[in-house]
């Protein structure tokens, strides 16, 4: 290889090479050259930023897309290298390559065992349990330490659980490499630890890792080799013990990073207050939930998604009512208010799902941008829209917060994740309102849109707001929280300051291990 | 192998082209119809096309069969940019044209300034509010507004041929189970003398615009069109959901209403079980056509009522039966569904053996 880094050489036979891939989408280059060599036994962290291309480059490992320029060699018997036919996945899986994606292909109503073997054998076989192959994958479980109640429904299993079928699928369809997108994503960061330790034991025993990621953390702990991409294009392949954060997240954006540090501030009055507030039913109900927020604080909401998260943020939101409990916001109960009440009483309201909630897609940047404010005075006349005003807003915030369109009039739909947050950065924050809610804010951000989102926060909290912040990243959370509360399948922590908590703990919390662990 | 890929942008060219070519098309399948009833294609073709703009009296036949469609078509079009489904318009514009010969035919006398107006309003009320109960349902209970509207219209229909034979019937009408007639002063006036082209046709035509403005250009539209395009973050920024809901159905309930108002006062001038063959829901198919915009709805109003004015007087000189109007009627509406596939993707075809080195075709 001629790539300067990539100097130690490798006792390690290789298993797969992908040479010279370059893969467009219309005038966008998705990966351009990228030659990527995976040797027996080791795990490789392809690192990257949202959009550097790490999806489309393992998509076209699988066969999912087929590659403009360049090809896959996978050793064959004798370990020579030969092509894989492109834009087959039935030929990738004959050859050994096994993908976990992000969002798992089960059939969430057959049992574990019944998707592991869902397909490696005639469509009319008789029976679905036979016993050499249930001897068989008992035999894997015992083998890679992955274990998971094979009889038990996949929709019964918890995420973390069925990300082991996923693997174990893969395994027992012999894979010789082993593909995981983005795994960590819906994992506790325990769980992320035991995925990590499986990992590993079954590198040693030969097979070959890659896995997808940008957080920094779990590729410097769990990688032996990183795979920088950056704008479809490798700019770094190392060994992980030659790399630092630092120099990883430099790699990545591609230029050096400024950090946004939380002044200490002394917090002021109770702006927000819950007082046993219930609401819901089944997975998604909050019970019995009580926090105040003060002006000038950050209070993060830890926690895996889906335990409350959900249904907390509505309620702040003004879209679902509290069964029991109150809701006060600057001692005026707010408990039935709705989404334009909350809005005019001054909470800003971030959502989580930012392409769902956050942005009518097929309207304009500018139409989105005063779509909560469209009926007040300052966007219309007599109910007929003052498009002068519209206009000049959109002009107006799209420079002050560098949304990156071809103007106001640009359909939102087509803008980056980032840029469609400015927008809702823009219009939720602008106003300056006294709470805000941000619910995962960075979520699926670059490093650069992520800073940004940061940035804003911390202002709103300079400037005396409460911003209650929902996050799953721990980093994130310890990084701008003043206190930190866990939220476990509906009950919410005490809130308690960060700086007396530690990720172990916090991390137990999010697993349900309240009590001991505090 | 054929792949399909979405299209960043959709030019006006496009926007205006794929409707034309839909409706092409769909008059060039209605030429295998017409070859197997044994007429010449293209004397047939050369009928319909003077049967509908070949002398002012066509035209008029045209702009009044054109009236009720612009106003059923505005109707599914309104709702549709909301994504409420009223299916209901048939119904919807016999409820109107009831309340028009309710209010219309003796029950008040008053001068046509007076009476005229009254006699609208009543329809649109009466169109409205058949609307409203569909759009409660589905607000209060989730039941699928395609399934309660499109029901109503049945219920509607025999309601009406109820109250026909029985407690409206024209006591003078020889036992033909219709209205009494009009009052002159709730007749819309016609535009020109011995044409059936009436006023109607203004009312249509200022609605258009009206409701091109109301979408384009005020609150409402914009209400409108949030929760059309996602309901989900309409509500998270705090657009009254619900309401926008409940008066869109309204509005599209009384603009069908409207066309039942029109056809009674315009044309008819009494109300028959017959009124309409079907306005409601040729509707469906001009707000298709239109792209669901106000001002193409007009364009295409006049585009299926000159197929069933031409059909008709090509029936009667060759003796091609006039359903095939609407056969290209419903070519057309399938047309059009399939051609907004064309619209959101850009077709393109992939060679079955290519290899991934040999990729120079790159996507245009």
């Amino acid at each position: 290889m001629s790539d300067p880094l990539h100097a130690r050489p490798h006792e390690r036979k290789v298993v797969l090479s992908l040479a010279g891939i370059t893969k467009r989408f219309g005038a966008m280059t998705a990966n351009e050259a990228v030659d990527l060599d995976l040797h027996a036994g080791e795990i490789v962290a392809l690192l990257g930023e949202n959009g550097a291309g790490k999806t489309t480059l393992m998509n076209i490992l699988f066969g999912h897309y087929v590659a403009d320029e360049g090809e896959v060699r996978i050793a064959g018997p004798e370990g020579q290298l030969v092509p894989l036919e492109p834009g087959s996945p039935h030929a990738a899986l004959n050859a050994g390559i096994g993908m976990v994606h992000q969002h798992f292909a089960l059939a969430e109503n057959l049992t574990a065992f019944e998707n592991i073997v869902l397909g490696t054998r005639p469509l009319l076989s008789p029976s679905t349990s036979s016993r050499a192959d249930r001897q068989r994958l008992e035999a894997l479980m015992r083998d890679s330490g992955l274990t998971v109640d094979l009889d038990l429904r996949v929709s019964r299993l918890s995420v973390g659980e069925q990300q082991r079928v996923e693997i174990l699928k893969a395994l027992y369809r012999d894979a010789r490499v082993l593909v995981l997108d983005e795994p960590t994503a819906v994992l506790t960061p325990q769980e992320s630890e035991g995925l990590f330790a499986t990992l590993r034991q079954l590198a040693g025993k030969g097979l070959a890792i890659v896995f997808i990621s940008h957080k920094l953390a779990e590729v410097l702990s769990a990688s032996d080799r990183v795979a920088v991409l950056r704008m479809g294009r490798k700019v770094a392949d190392l060994p992980t013990a030659e790399c630092d954060r630092q120099k990883l997240a430099e790699l990545m954006v591609g230029h050096s990073l400024s950090h946004s540090r939380r002044e200490p501030r002394a917090p002021g009055d109770v702006l927000l207050a819950f007082e046993g507030v219930s609401a819901g039913t089944g997975r998604e109900a909050v019970r019995d939930l009580s926090l105040t927020l003060r002006s000038g604080e950050i209070l993060g909401v830890a926690g895996v998604s889906g335990n409350g998260q959900a249904m907390f943020a509505r309620l702040v939101s003004g879209l679902e009512r509290a069964t029991t409990g109150r809701i006060l916001l600057a001692g005026r109960d707010v408990t039935a208010q709705d989404a334009r009440a909350m809005i005019a009483a001054g909470i800003a309201r971030i959502p989580e799902d930012r392409h769902r909630d956050g942005i009518v897609g097929a309207m304009s940047v500018a139409e989105n941008l005063v779509i909560e404010e469209i009926r007040s005075e300052r966007y219309q006349r007599f109910g007929f829209l003052d498009f002068s005003a519209i206009a000049a807003r959109a002009r107006e915030a799209i420079d002050a917060h560098d949304i990156r369109c071809r103007g106001g009039s640009a359909i939102s739909r087509l803008l980056s994740g980032g840029n469609i947050q400015k927008i809702v950065l823009a219009r939720t924050l602008d106003a300056e309102p006294m709470v805000v809610l941000a619910a995962q804010p960075s979520r699926g951000l670059d490093i650069g849109a992520t800073g940004e989102v940061h940035r804003r926060l911390l202002a709103a909290r300079a400037r005396g707001a409460g911003v209650i912040l929902i996050s799953e990243d721990l980093d994130e959370l310890f990084a701008l929280s003043d206190r930190i509360a866990v939220i476990h399948r509906g009950q919410l922590s005490v809130a308690r300051d960060a700086d007396e908590l530690d990720r172990a703990t916090v991390g137990l919390m999010m697993a349900g291990h309240a009590e001991e662990a505090a | 192998m054929i792949r399909f890929e979405p299209r960043e942008t959709v030019s006006p060219f496009l926007r205006v082209g794929v409707p034309v070519a839909a409706a092409l098309a769909a008059l060039a399948l209605a030429a295998l119809p017409i070859m197997a009833a044994g007429a010449p294609v293209l004397q047939a073709y050369a009928l319909m096309a003077k049967g509908a703009f070949g002398s002012f009296f066509a035209v008029s036949e045209l702009l009044s069969r054109a009236t009720p469609l612009i106003l059923t078509g505005l109707a599914a079009a309104l709702a549709f940019r909301a994504r409420l489904w009223n299916i209901g318009g048939e119904g919807q514009l016999y409820a109107g044209a009831l309340a028009a010969v309710a209010v219309g035919s003796g029950a008040i006398s008053a001068p046509p300034a007076v009476m005229i107006p009254l006699v609208l309003l009543a329809g649109a009320m009466a169109g409205a509010m058949m609307m409203l109960v569909p759009a409660l349902l589905k607000l209060r209970l989730g039941a699928d507004e395609v399934v309660t509207t499109l029901l109503l219209n049945f219920v509607v229909l025999l309601f009406v041929q109820m109250m026909l034979e029985g407690p409206m019937k024209d006591p003078m009408g020889m036992g033909w189970p219709q209205s009494e007639p009009m009052a002159d002063a709730a007749m819309l006036p016609k535009l020109f003398d011995r044409m059936r082209v009436h006023a109607g046709l203004i009312v249509a035509l200022v609605t258009a615009l009206l409701a091109h403005i109301l979408l384009a250009r005020t609150v409402w539209g914009f209400e409108i069109r949030a929760v059309g395009e996602n309901q989900d973050a309409a509500r998270h920024a705090g657009i009254p959901v619900t309401a926008t809901f409940v008066r869109v159905a309204l509005f599209s309930g009384a603009l069908a209403g409207l066309a039942g108002v029109g056809e009674v006062a315009g044309l008819k001038g009494y109300l028959t079980a017959d009124l309409s063959p079907g306005f409601g829901y040729a509707g469906i198919v001009v707000a298709m056509l239109a792209g669901l915009s106000p001002l193409g709805v007009v364009v295409a109003a006049l585009f299926i009522a000159g197929v069933f004015v031409g059909a008709d007087s090509m029936s009667r000189a060759i003796g091609v039966s006039n359903y095939l109007a609407d056969l290209v009627v419903a070519t057309s509406l399938i047309a059009v569904l399939v051609s907004g596939l064309f619209v959101r993707f850009r077709v393109r075809l992939v060679g079955p053996g290519r290899r991934a080195s040999a990729g120079k075709d790159i996507v245009a």
